[in-house]
């Protein structure tokens, strides 16, 4: 085994050992956590990028690594790196929990890392595992100012955890009962044309989607979503709000394609499912108040986006899904750091809290407007760009019906997103004080902002990028 | 791509520049305090870019229908998304207009906006690049981020320096037109998809199949008959127009709604001509209900601007019916149509926004017997008024004469049809200007409402700057209205070539056995009761 496949598993688990030890001790500063959470999720990312033109196969072949598992560990740490990076003091978590928090986190990452390289259905289910578990520890984790939500939310995950797992499980006994192996290889080979003669071998696939489904808060998985936004601390929210859904993508990705390239049947459940999960999560968007759990809702929606992508299948579908999928971490982490400081205590952000934003802080309101207007669709962000790939690929495999009906749902969004920045610019706020942000922060914001724009006005490389990951399919 | 293009030969990318300025413009605004820096600033990049533009007009070639003034750079290959940018008859005059119209914008914003100054300079430099790069970009992509991008400054416009209603009026706005734009969208990629390019000049000259081009046409007509807007999609315009401020109503009226017509020249006309002729009946008929019904609205309206609003239904209905003539002088007379209402219908609702920013009202009764307080006024006021019912010797004359020798020669119904919107134009304008100068039609003005005079007596007439602002413009009206065959010359070649491709393209309509034979069907059985 060479050690340079490994590198960036390798600095994730140094991570967590480190924060164990940290864990261990009683009288750490929230600082040096911080900090060294920091560090080492800032090596992780250089792991990841040193190793990624690495590629081969380990433990017994159930472990690949290539350059799309690669392109998602990029993805992942450096996800990782930026919500570290953007809760600094985690003022919504206990003060004597914190090393465990970032420990919970970095195990959940190392999770979503393995998942993105698993080619075998029992490693992925491990990986999945060991991503969910560590979140369900650290959804309750919040300062005690409402014990009942964040309760309610981690076990409304855990249940909903473990549903979606077992269908996962039983799935996996279906695909494995026909095709008699459990190596995404071998069943690359079987499965496209059991998928034509046998019905249960349809079923299988899906229930064993459903797993993911529940990672990328996708219709009918999607219910925990706005109940753990909610009840969640801010910083963890952000969390279970970007890095799954990449992990999820990445493993829906490989498992779609398993199917083959003409999936008939197949498409029409997904697509469903897509039109479905873009409906539901932007109806219900435009009733919220607290901005977490619009987000929630949004989150949904933007899940049935990806899956318009992935279910075009073709190289141009699935680059397309990777790079908007990418750009909606992006526009997701703008929008929870406005949240973030706007609430100094943890407490959630309605959008009260969002009148007169724009005078307490112009960063925190232009950062807010471009990561709404990034996740309306509208030009020249990188959500605009990423929708407009999404359906050229769509488009391109003659699905006009499903393109028209992720358009409508994009121009109810609108009304949402519109909302938010029509609030943070309105005239009229309670308190007038001005949110300070310090220097670090103010850098994430104006790195979040020109993310937005920059990789939607230039995506030529990032989509090229994407491309080369897919090709290894 | 050398077929479709000419080359820039002046010593700078003429295009570029101007599309650049407003933009680096903007950015350098984010830098700037002061009130008084700002504003002389944002004058001053708008005035840069509008002289920047003129060559223009003194270089352009008047005998090829190619696009001028090219420039072409790779941007995003692996979609073949090229940055491609050049001016043909159809667009220069409106890139002329908007490079024009844009210092009045910030001139007529000199008081009347009070606060975030900065904001606004920013917002109307971005507007004013993208509102450019629409009418520049030879690239469907490209036209479509800067039709989609001018949504969120126009948002912006509306919705921080709106009037009381403006929450209403400012997300009305962005939804009506974002849905439209949607199908936008999809017609693009689905060009994409058929012809492997997103150049609008191959996807001009592409032949494609008349189901093609039904769906091709009715997904990018929803969009722009928004955007005109057409009736009875024009609901959100008066909203619009009442709440923003009286630059953004400028924008709006004199650049925004021109995107419309435009995009029926340069999208439904060449590239679905024979879906254009069957839909053509149905675009006439709503056309003269546009004029119609907007001037029937306008005759009822208490409030100036929204008086001004409705008329601009009217006005519009007027270009798409020229438009969908499909004739030479109904095509000129819409193009010409489009410059006209710029100057004219701007120039009302910076005079609306002048008498405004006294008596704090747009009520008509508010704002009555002004005729011996405010002289200079009323005179500018009186010429926008007579433009805007197409008196003989201004601009609009020429405009809608034109729509209507087009009207007559094709179809005698429609443009027998178009004639009352005319006339009732100059009923609610009169009845406007009458209200406005010497109030009721017995000679008494209003002033008891206002006890002794109702304050009047105190209104300062025009300024200097505001004179300057009106001036312009009511030059134009002149110089139009008298002598338009410049502007006529412009467009001849282009508008010439677009016929020859609707002509030449018409031969794709199908049989009466096709299974849109109950569209052709209707089609023709309105196109004969047309021609008596």
């Amino acid at each position: 085994m060479q050690i340079s496949l490994f590198l960036p598993e390798l600095a994730l688990i140094a991570m967590i050992l480190v924060l164990f030890f940290a864990s261990l001790g009683s009288n750490i500063k929230t600082g040096s956590v911080q900090g060294l959470a920091l560090i080492f999720a800032a090596l992780a990312v250089v792991a990841a990028v040193l190793s990624f033109s690495q590629q081969g196969l380990m433990f017994f072949d159930a472990y690949r690594v290539d350059a799309f598992s690669q392109t998602f560990k990029v993805l992942i740490t450096g996800g990782l790196l930026l919500v570290v990076f953007m809760g600094p003091g985690l003022t919504g978590i206990e003060a004597r929990i914190k090393p465990e928090y970032y420990l919970f986190l970095t195990v959940s990452t190392l999770g979503l890392v393995f998942l993105s390289s698993a080619v075998e259905l029992l490693t992925i289910l491990i990986s999945l595992e060991i991503s969910s578990y560590a979140l369900y520890v650290v959804i309750p984790f919040r300062r005690h100012n409402g014990f009942r939500v964040q309760m309610e939310a981690g076990i409304k995950y855990v249940l909903f955890g473990a549903v979606s797992t077992g269908l996962t499980l039983f799935g996996m006994s279906y695909v494995f009962g026909f095709a008699h192996s459990t190596y995404l290889s071998e069943l690359s080979r079987v499965i496209p044309s059991l998928l034509l003669e046998q019905p249960l071998a349809v079923i299988g696939m899906v229930m064993m989607m459903c797993g993911f489904f529940y990672k990328l808060a996708l219709f009918p998985m999607h219910f925990w979503t706005p109940d753990v936004y909610e009840g969640a601390a801010n910083e963890t929210t952000t969390f279970v709000a970007t890095l799954p859904k990449v992990g999820a993508v990445a493993l829906l990705i490989r498992l779609v394609v398993l199917t083959g390239v003409e999936v008939g049947q197949f498409t029409w459940i997904l697509a469903t499912v897509a039109v479905l999960s873009m409906t539901v999560g932007n109806l219900s968007a435009l009733v919220q108040d607290d901005l977490k759990r619009l987000l929630a809702y949004s989150s949904i929606a933007h899940a049935g986006y990806v899956m318009v992508g992935i279910l075009s299948v073709g190289e141009l579908g699935m680059s397309s899904a990777i790079y908007y999928i990418a750009g909606y971490v992006i526009m997701n982490l703008a929008c929870f750091y406005v949240i973030y400081h706007l609430a100094p205590t943890g407490e959630n952000v309605t959008f009260a809290d969002l009148k007169g934003l724009h005078r307490k802080s112009p960063l925190l309101a232009f950062t807010l407007a471009a990561g709404a207007f990034g996740m309306a669709g509208i030009p020249p962000t990188v959500g605009f760009t990423g929708k407009f790939v999404l359906f050229t690929a769509a488009i391109d495999k003659g699905m006009y019906a499903l393109v028209i009906l992720a358009m409508v749902n994009a121009a109810i969004s609108a009304f949402y997103y519109l909302k938010m920045v029509r609030a943070a610019y309105s005239q009229d706020g309670e308190q007038q004080t001005t949110v300070v942000l310090g220097m670090p922060a103010r850098l994430l914001g104006v790195i979040l902002v020109l993310a937005i724009l920059l990789i939607g006005i230039f995506p030529q490389s990032f989509i090229a990028l994407a491309r080369e990951a897919v090709a290894v399919l | 791509m050398e077929q479709y293009l000419i080359a820039n030969t002046l010593s700078y990318p003429i295009l570029s520049a101007i599309l650049l300025i407003p933009l680096v413009g903007a950015l350098i605004t984010l830098f700037l305090g002061g009130d008084g820096i700002l504003k002389s600033w944002g004058l001053l990049v708008t005035l840069l870019t509008a002289v920047v533009s003129l060559p223009l007009y003194g270089h352009f070639d008047l005998h090829t229908a190619k696009f001028q003034f090219a420039e072409v750079y790779h941007w995003f290959p692996a979609l073949h998304l090229n940055y491609e940018v050049g001016v043909d008859g159809i667009s220069v005059l409106l890139v002329l207009l908007t490079t024009l119209v844009m210092p009045l914008c910030i001139l007529c914003s000199w008081s009347y906006i009070k606060e975030r100054f900065k904001e606004f300079v920013f917002v109307v430099l971005i507007m004013e690049a993208a509102m450019i790069g629409v009418f520049i970009c030879l690239n469907t992509v490209m036209f479509y981020i800067f039709w989609e991008a001018m949504l969120i400054p126009m948002y912006l416009l509306i919705a921080v320096w709106g009037g009381p209603r403006k929450d209403y009026a400012s997300i009305k706005f962005f939804l009506y037109t974002l849905t439209g734009s949607i199908f936008l969208l999809v017609a693009i990629i689905a060009l994409y998809i058929k012809t492997g390019t997103f150049f609008i000049p191959e996807l001009m000259a592409h032949q494609y199949s008349y189901q093609y081009q039904m769906w091709v046409f009715l997904a990018c007509a929803l969009a722009f008959a928004i955007k005109i807007p057409m009736f009875p999609l024009h609901t959100w315009l008066p909203a619009a127009h009442v709440e923003a401020p009286t630059a953004g109503s400028v924008i709006l009226a004199s650049i925004l709604l021109k995107m419309g017509g435009y995009g029926f020249l340069r999208f439904c006309l060449p590239m679905a001509p024979a879906a254009t002729m069957t839909c053509m009946p149905y675009l006439l008929a709503l056309s003269i209900m546009s004029i119609i019904f907007g001037g029937y609205l306008a005759l009822g309206q208490s409030d100036i601007k929204k008086l001004i609003a409705y008329s601009s239904v009217g006005h519009m209905g007027f270009v798409t019916l020229g438009i969908f003539l499909l004739n030479d002088q109904g095509i000129k007379g819409a193009m010409l149509q489009m410059i006209n209402h710029g100057i004219t219908t701007g120039a009302l609702f910076i005079c609306i926004g002048i008498i405004y920013e006294r008596t704090h009202s747009r009520e008509i009764k508010d704002n009555a017997a002004l005729g011996m307080v405010m002289p200079i006024y009323v005179t500018f006021l009186g010429i926008f008024t007579l433009s805007s019912f197409a008196f003989p010797g201004t601009n609009s004359f020429v405009g809608e004469l034109l729509v209507l020798v087009g009207a007559f020669t094709k179809y005698k119904l429609v443009g027998a049809l178009a004639i009352p919107g005319a006339i009732l134009a100059a009923a609610y304008m009169l009845r406007l200007f009458q209200k406005m100068v010497w109030a009721d039609s017995d000679g008494h003005g209003h002033h008891d409402d206002h006890g002794e005079g109702g304050g009047h007596h105190a209104l300062a007439d025009l300024n200097g700057r505001e004179i300057v602002t009106l001036l312009f413009l009511a030059v134009f009206v002149f110089w139009i209205g008298l002598h338009p065959t410049p502007l006529l010359k412009i467009m001849d070649t282009s508008v010439g070539h677009l016929l020859h491709q609707i002509q030449s393209g018409s031969h794709h309509l199908p049989s009466h056995h096709d299974h849109h034979a109950w569209l052709l069907q209707v089609g023709t059985w309105v196109k004969n009761l047309a021609v008596f």
